[in-house]
């Protein structure tokens, strides 16, 4: 439908739309320029803007210590490896219920996704038994194995709305070819369906990435995350401020650049099927 | 060899049978049609012979094998959909090699049987193309081409010129035709349109809610129906019944009259039955008349198309005692 928008309006409504995510964005603008200054100008009165001395040291001393480097590399195990591992075990569970659904394919979905409902606090504590008991506690993978778990159902919930969309008759039309199972799933129904699940990986990868609740309480030294790094972080040395934001900035860095660089293949994923 | 028998066949989703009984014989190398309404099992019995259904009971044999468990890429047959169903993310060349790989033929045979189907279905310049990239005709031909190249034991055809338009329909028919008559391999081809089912066919099976309502020649079934279902839905236009006291003088519940087989006159009284035309569908080599007759009802008449008509027209008609088609009560023929 085509509107008469005046270039008034057209601008008035520019400049509001800048404010707002100016507004939103400016704590972390504030911290990426804070994250250069010195400490003594972090907290000078009045603040500065742009930092007076541009300084990397508070990276080397964040890196000093608390090893950014051991905690960035246990996010990239678990998120990727919690992702991976849900999507070989989401991949055939959505291809059931999308394909051969059964009366009680529906209630399953709902159920699946009732579990994100529940506060994680209700199930601490048997959680926490069983990995200690199983001697998980502060391992990568017992904390790989949590993430898949709690992302399952969106993992499952995505793939199954991406493989509604394909027609069943390929598929069949695979069956007739002499394609057993298994090169049905890989060399039909994947390759068609790599738009969902690129961005089914996507959103996990980042929903794993900024997970705390678990990460918190289920590590400690070892197996901590740059979520349970932040944490760490923020109490100790919570006065240093110019510290602190060079910590939030290497925490929030690496899963910026990817969010930034795959928003289009998001924003295509999530609308997926949406306009035939 | 590609000999398709049914035994007892029957196909129930949960509470509504779709299939209730059938047993059929197809033999090696024939072209068989299945025909009917739509709604009427065709397709269900289709997909039961590919294995794409389970049946719910009765058996399923091919070249006397029992396969009514087997999975469909065990059964050696090859499908064409209505949707064509390609793969869309393969080329043209990796859809008809497709059956070929899962086979874990090698690759020199694959490109030799690839270019050989590419050549009989004139796709050679269209190989390295993906499906999107064709027209709805050729995309047919590689669901088609993708069929050949395994040599199955007999090929399934699922509504498959449905979603194309009329010219290329009746092109695409002959191809298929010319096709059999080229391979020798069965072919069992499902539509709803009984033009179809006669120009294609060597025996066309009637199918109405689940029941063979008569397995036969196109000829045969045209000549004797065996009842009034087959006379309605084999023929076009459709025949016209007459029941009550005038199908009493034949001594029958009702009787059918083609609209082939009338004589017309527009000379008052020179006619068995008057009425006036309705309306005039000229095709410029027949022209189909909707008469209402007095007494009977609307009929339709095919006459040649040098005579002119219009509405309101007075017509005289006389069907050909030869061939008027008999019908008892329960609707099966005298």
């Amino acid at each position: 439908m085509a509107r008469n928008v005046s270039v008034q309006t057209k601008t008035g409504f520019t400049i509001l739309a800048w404010a707002v995510a100016l507004l939103l964005f400016s704590p972390i603008l504030w911290t990426i320029v804070t994250a250069f200054k010195t400490e003594a100008e972090a907290i000078a009165a009045p603040p500065t803007f742009l930092p007076l001395t541009f300084t990397l040291d508070n990276f080397f001393d964040v890196q000093d210590r608390s090893d950014y480097i051991k905690h960035a590399w246990n996010s990239i195990l678990v998120s990727v490896g919690s992702t991976l591992l849900g999507l070989v075990i989401a991949i055939p569970a959505a291809w059931s219920m999308a394909f051969a659904p059964t009366k009680r394919t529906k209630d399953i979905l709902m159920w699946m996704l009732s579990t994100k409902m529940m506060p994680a606090v209700g199930v601490l504590i048997p959680i926490y038994l069983i990995f200690r008991d199983l001697r998980l506690l502060d391992t990568v993978h017992g904390l790989t194995i949590i993430m898949t778990l709690i992302n399952l159902p969106i993992i499952i919930w995505m793939l199954y709305t991406y493989f509604k969309e394909i027609p069943v008759d390929i598929l069949e039309a695979a069956r007739m070819d002499g394609a057993e199972l298994w090169n049905e799933i890989v060399h039909v129904l994947v390759p068609m369906a790599i738009p969902g699940i690129a961005s089914t990986l996507l959103l996990n990868v980042i929903l794993a990435w900024n997970e705390a609740f678990w990460t918190i309480t289920l590590t400690s030294g070892r197996a901590g995350t740059l979520t349970a790094f932040i944490s760490s972080f923020s109490s100790p040395q919570g006065l240093f401020l110019a510290k602190l934001s060079a910590a939030s900035l290497l925490a929030i860095a690496p899963i910026l650049l990817l969010g930034w660089f795959s928003q289009k293949q998001l924003v295509r994923g999530l609308t997926f099927g949406a306009v035939k | 060899m590609g000999s398709i028998t049914l035994e007892h066949v029957n196909k129930s989703f949960g509470e509504v049978e779709i299939i209730p009984d059938i047993s059929l014989e197809i033999k090696d190398g024939e072209f068989v049609v299945f025909v009917g309404p739509s709604g009427c099992g065709k397709s269900t019995l289709l997909r039961l012979i590919a294995g794409l259904e389970d049946t719910s009971s009765g058996h399923i044999k091919l070249d006397g094998e029992d396969v009514t468990g087997a999975p469909p890429a065990r059964r050696g047959l090859a499908m064409v959909f209505q949707s064509y169903a390609l793969y869309p993310h393969m080329s043209v060349r990796d859809n008809i090699a497709f059956p070929l790989k899962m086979a874990k033929t090698p690759q020199a045979i694959i490109d030799q049987k690839v270019d050989y189907a590419a050549r009989t279905l004139n796709l050679g310049s269209y190989l390295d193309r993906r499906p999107r990239a064709l027209s709805g005709g050729q995309r047919q031909r590689v669901a088609i081409g993708r069929a050949i190249v395994r040599e199955p034991k007999a090929f399934l055809f699922d509504e498959p010129l449905s979603n194309l338009d009329a010219a290329l329909r009746v092109n695409m028919r002959l191809e298929i035709t010319e096709l059999h008559q080229q391979l020798k391999t069965t072919m069992i081809y499902v539509t709803h349109d009984q033009v179809e089912a006669m120009t294609m066919a060597d025996r066309i099976v009637v199918l109405n809610a689940g029941n063979v309502e008569q397995f036969g020649s196109p000829l045969e079934l045209y000549k004797k129906p065996a009842n009034r279902f087959v006379a309605g839905f084999i023929g076009s236009p459709k025949m016209n019944f007459v029941d009550g006291p005038e199908a009493e003088k034949h001594k029958a519940h009702a009787i059918g009259v083609r609209p082939e087989h009338f004589t017309l006159s527009t000379t008052a009284g020179a006619g068995q039955w008057a009425g006036t035309v309705n309306v005039a569908e000229q095709l410029g080599s027949d022209t189909f008349l909707h008469v209402e007759v007095e007494g009977l009802g609307l009929m339709t008449v095919r006459t040649d198309g040098d005579q002119t008509f219009s509405h309101g027209d007075k017509v005289y008609l006389t069907p050909d005692a030869n061939r008027i088609y008999r019908f008892d009560a329960a609707g099966l023929a005298l």
